[in-house]
């Protein structure tokens, strides 16, 4: 017996013991579910940390109403599987109230949106600590987010005054009206999600594996065709077999050309492929070269 | 772009390192990086990550962009790791980052911290959770400040493993003599710390010599490159398995009656095992672990850095906050703490000052009594005329706790000996602490005399304190122990070695000893048989309110008679505290060949009247809890504390 666990494992152990810590010292937390991979590995731990029992909180989706629908299929079911509550948080909402304008033009999405609709939710909600599946692996700004994530009133994120964080001894005393976002799979990287679903047997979005899909080529990268983003001349949609390395708008998140149908397949393109999973997939963080760190601050998960 | 081109070339000569493929079953090893602004760590950090293909093509042609922005001609690998805008910008480090990589022997998890004089905090902060401690030294300017107090706050965190690497030795025409200066110059000033592996390695992060390939250019280095070190290095034994440690987390609460409650906690040390016999601190109570769940089901074996559940033989009132342990090795309990403290925030901190407290799964409020030293980084030596400490000021404070902690020296268990300080108003982390000294006798002494001293912020009078409440806050249940038998039997020295084991285990206990109280107390009480009830009714009185007020109560008294006892007991059970009767069963002969005070002698010559066992009788209890008949005192002490564990009162 050589007392050691295995990178997973200790992964795992200590994503476990984050979401204790978590329900122990709040009032009201909630896990953000967006039905991507990571967020159905923050599940998983969920149910490792407090099962038999009913999870000691929500989950909650800000809907953007660009989501794949085979995401939102996904999501129902695994709530209803889970028997948890689901609160759903819906950008068209915050719209339809006046909360945020929507973009227009062909570029238009819906992702900076969701930083009002969230905090809104987490206002109205009065919830305190919310679970996040960020990463630290994802990008430079995340690199230096903390497991407790400390938002003041604004749901503002101040990278230069985080709290130091020591040991596995976690800081989450905050005031009426500031919260926390929690990370507990901050240590993780893409391929330890990947490989933590295969041998978990999790099922993610069918979006994940290899499919035939409508797709058009714009900035270098493949965009579903879809009601919720227009063509530019010169485009022109094609057929052709694409699986998706994140999940978030249809507007915003790219394709990769991909015949993995299996997970084991997936596993390997991911521990061979040579760009970062937000590069290749995600317009968002394309914007500028801080785009990210510039909407953490703004209160983005 | 062509120099940047070129550039990239020049590191990787034929191109990119093939993917490693990643074990699924290998370990993880943590790393702290430190080091001044212009060693070149975030050059050998990139290095690094570059090497073990950790860099992607979108981040290099990011990076390549940037140098290109910034007018450089060649592609600065620091710039992979500088996250923040401001960083960038100022082209400096500010906090600690995290940072990922692997090859096919290992997952490595860096904290990549700043090196600058205002960030102490920051490199604690790594070092924290590390392993190893990584800290570069330019070769040009060998040991300065920096490395100093790198190595300084390794020490003081006790990460296991330091590596020096002796970076930009292409500066120096790689020069063995150079290196081993320098190595000289680390170890001389190394030797004051408490360092217990440490290598050096000649590197020059900027062209790769000696950190992934090993260097050409420096034959006469005999050891291993950096990542074969960062490979090899053995940290399996750095763990602590021997001594048991659970604070409990969260309680599971099963939705069916019939299932046993859960206890979920992350082992901080030792390995648990169903059945095992484990004791709760602070309450002291004890019994078997009937199952353990992890996070796969069932499990034979718990050990660091599990995440499980407990579940117990017997239904006890365990919450968050306690520790699970086991009774023949239990931490400290203590409320007075003396700690190695690196003070974290603008406001400095003196003798007085009140903050949160948070140690394994508790929180407390805590008194800084006093500032015994700051540690003056530059030559090691301890200031004592500080009375404060200042932002990224190490020093040591002695610290006054709401309730008792169970504790463990920091250098036995970086887990149960390791506290934050956050302040009361902000609520940001202000402190990071190491307790010392946890198991000697100045956490312990200082319990006992907390039993007497009230917290400046508690008093008894204000709104009444409940008995529930007092001895939750001192970690234990009070209860008298009743020793009686002849005299000379071997009470006293029994309850004496009881009431030092007693304390050692960080409990509040006190000893009653019928000769002393008959100096004061009873002193003006004789001999007759209404004076001896008298003598035990003020005895046991006395011994009330101690257990009442939570200490454990040792009573030394010959008691004779049957009845005496029966009203002590009595007057305990309508209290509602615990009365433990001890009989110290010792032949009168083998009393009365002992007679220490000569009492046996004089009584047969006649000059004392009333001698119990003598001229008066002793009546034998018909039923004590324990008997003590023959045996060491070791023996007698271990047959009382058992009868005490049993009784749920340790």
């Amino acid at each position: 017996m050589s007392y050691e666990l295995t990178h997973l494992r200790a992964l795992e152990a200590e994503a476990i013991h984050v979401m204790r810590e978590v329900a122990a010292e709040f009032e009201r937390p909630v896990l953000l579910f967006s039905g991507g991979k990571d967020s159905v590995v923050l599940v998983r731990i969920a149910e490792k940390a407090f099962r038999p029992a009913r999870f000691p909180f929500p989950l909650m989706h800000v809907d953007t109403g660009h989501n794949f629908p085979e995401v939102i299929e996904f999501r129902d079911r695994l709530v209803e599987e889970l028997g948890e509550r689901l609160v759903v948080a819906s950008v068209e909402d915050s719209i339809k109230q006046g909360r945020v304008t929507e973009e227009t033009g062909p570029r238009a999405s819906r992702n900076r949106l969701q930083t009002v609709t969230l905090l809104d939710a987490i206002e109205e909600h009065g919830f305190d600590a919310a679970f996040g599946g960020a990463r630290r692996d994802e990008e430079r700004a995340r690199a230096k987010e903390r497991i407790f994530s400390f938002r003041d009133e604004a749901g503002q994120w101040e990278p230069k005054s985080q709290r130091p964080e020591l040991w596995s001894l976690y800081n989450g005393r905050i005031r009426r009206g500031e919260h926390v976002r929690v990370f507990p799979l901050s240590n993780w990287t893409e391929l330890d999600v990947w490989q933590y679903i295969a041998e978990e047997n999790l099922e993610v979005p069918s979006i994940y594996y290899a499919h035939d899909r409508q797709v058009f080529k714009r900035d270098g990268m493949l965009y579903a065709l879809s009601p919720f983003i227009a063509l530019i001349d010169g485009e022109e949609p094609f057929q052709t077999s694409v699986r998706y390395r994140t999940v978030g708008d249809m507007s915003c998140t790219g394709a990769v050309e991909s015949t993995a149908i299996t997970l084991d397949a997936v596993v390997a393109e991911i521990a061979a492929t040579n760009i970062t999973e937000r590069g290749e997939t995600r317009a968002d963080d394309r914007v500028s070269e801080a785009a990210m760190e510039d909407r953490k601050r703004g209160g983005y998960f | 772009m062509a120099a940047i081109s070129k550039r990239l070339t020049l590191i990787e000569g034929d191109g990119r390192p093939d993917a490693a493929p990643i074990e699924r079953r290998a370990g993880t090893l943590r790393i702290a990086t430190a080091g001044s602004v212009d060693d070149g760590k975030s050059t050998l950090i990139g290095r690094l990550l570059y090497d073990s293909k950790m860099v992607l093509a979108d981040q290099l042609q990011q990076l390549e962009e940037t140098s290109r922005l910034r007018g450089d001609l060649e592609v600065d690998l620091a710039l992979l790791t500088d996250g923040l805008r401001a960083e960038r910008e100022q082209g400096i480090t500010i906090d600690v980052a995290y940072r990922y990589f692997a090859t096919a022997r290992r997952r490595f998890i860096l904290a990549d911290t700043p090196g600058h004089v205002r960030y102490t905090r920051n490199m604690v902060t790594g070092a924290s959770t590390a392993d190893l401690a990584l800290i570069l030294v330019d070769a040009r300017k060998g040991v300065v400040e920096q490395t100093k107090r790198h190595a300084f706050v390794a020490s003081l965190v006790g990460v296991p493993h330091l590596t020096v690497c002796v970076n930009k030795m292409d500066l120096v025409d790689f020069a063995e003599t150079r290196f081993e200066e320098i190595v000289e110059g680390f170890e001389d000033f190394a030797a004051k710390l408490e360092l217990t592996d440490v290598e050096f390695i000649p590197i020059s992060a900027l062209h790769g010599d000696n950190v992934v390939e090993r260097s050409l250019r420096m034959k006469w280095y005999e050891g291993p490159p950096l990542l074969y070190h960062l490979e090899h290095v053995h940290v399996a034994s750095d763990r602590n398995l021997v001594d048991a440690r659970f604070p409990v987390q969260w309680v599971v609460r099963p939705s069916d009656d019939r299932e046993r409650r859960g206890y979920a906690g992350q082992v901080a040390a030792g390995v648990l095992r169903p059945g095992d016999e484990v004791l709760v601190a602070p309450s002291g109570e004890t019994t078997r672990i009937a199952a353990i769940e992890g996070p796969q089901g069932p499990l034979e074996e718990a050990f660091p850095p599990m995440s499980v559940v407990l579940h117990l033989e017997d239904e006890l009132d365990v919450s968050r906050g306690d520790m699970i342990c086991r009774p023949n090795n239990r931490p400290a309990t203590a409320r007075s703490i003396e700690a190695m403290v690196c003070w974290m925030a603008n406001r400095p901190v003196s003798t007085g000052d009140r903050v949160l407290l948070k140690q394994t799964t508790r929180w407390v409020t805590a008194t800084v009594e006093d500032v015994r030293y700051r540690v003056d980084v530059h030559g090691l030596h301890r200031d004592k005329t500080a009375t404060t400490l200042e932002l990224n000021d190490i020093g040591r404070l002695k610290l006054r706790t709401s309730a008792p902690l169970s504790v463990d020296d920091y250098r036995r268990n970086r887990q149960t000996g390791s506290f934050i300080l956050v302040d009361e108003g902000t609520n940001d982390t202000v402190g990071a602490g190491m307790i010392v000294d946890a198991h000697t006798g100045e956490s312990a002494a200082a319990a006992i005399t907390d039993a007497d001293a009230r917290s400046p912020n508690v008093t008894w009078h204000e709104g009444g304190i409940s008995r529930d409440e007092r001895w939750r806050m001192l970690g234990q249940r009070g209860a008298t122990i009743w020793l009686t038998g002849l005299p000379a039997s071997g009470k006293s020295t029994i309850a004496t070695a009881l009431e030092q084991w007693l304390v050692q285990q960080g409990r509040v206990a006190y000893l009653l000893d019928g000769d002393n109280l008959r100096h004061g107390l009873n002193g003006n009480l004789g001999f007759s048989a209404e004076d001896r009830a008298e003598n035990v009714r003020r005895t046991a009185n006395v011994a009330r309110l101690f257990a009442d007020a939570g200490a454990i109560a040792l009573v030394s008294l010959v008691s004779p008679y049957e009845r005496d006892r029966v009203a002590a007991r009595e007057l305990h059970g309508a209290g509602e505290l615990d009365f433990v009767e001890v009989y110290v069963n010792t032949p009168l002969a083998e009393c009365e060949a002992r007679d220490p005070k000569g009492l046996y002698a004089r009584a047969r010559a006649g000059d004392i009247k009333g001698m119990t066992g003598i001229d008066d009788p002793y009546e034998p209890p018909r039923a004590p809890d324990v008997e003590v008949a023959g045996g060491s005192v070791e023996q007698a002490v271990a047959a009382i504390v058992a009868k005490l564990g049993a009784l749920g009162i340790i």
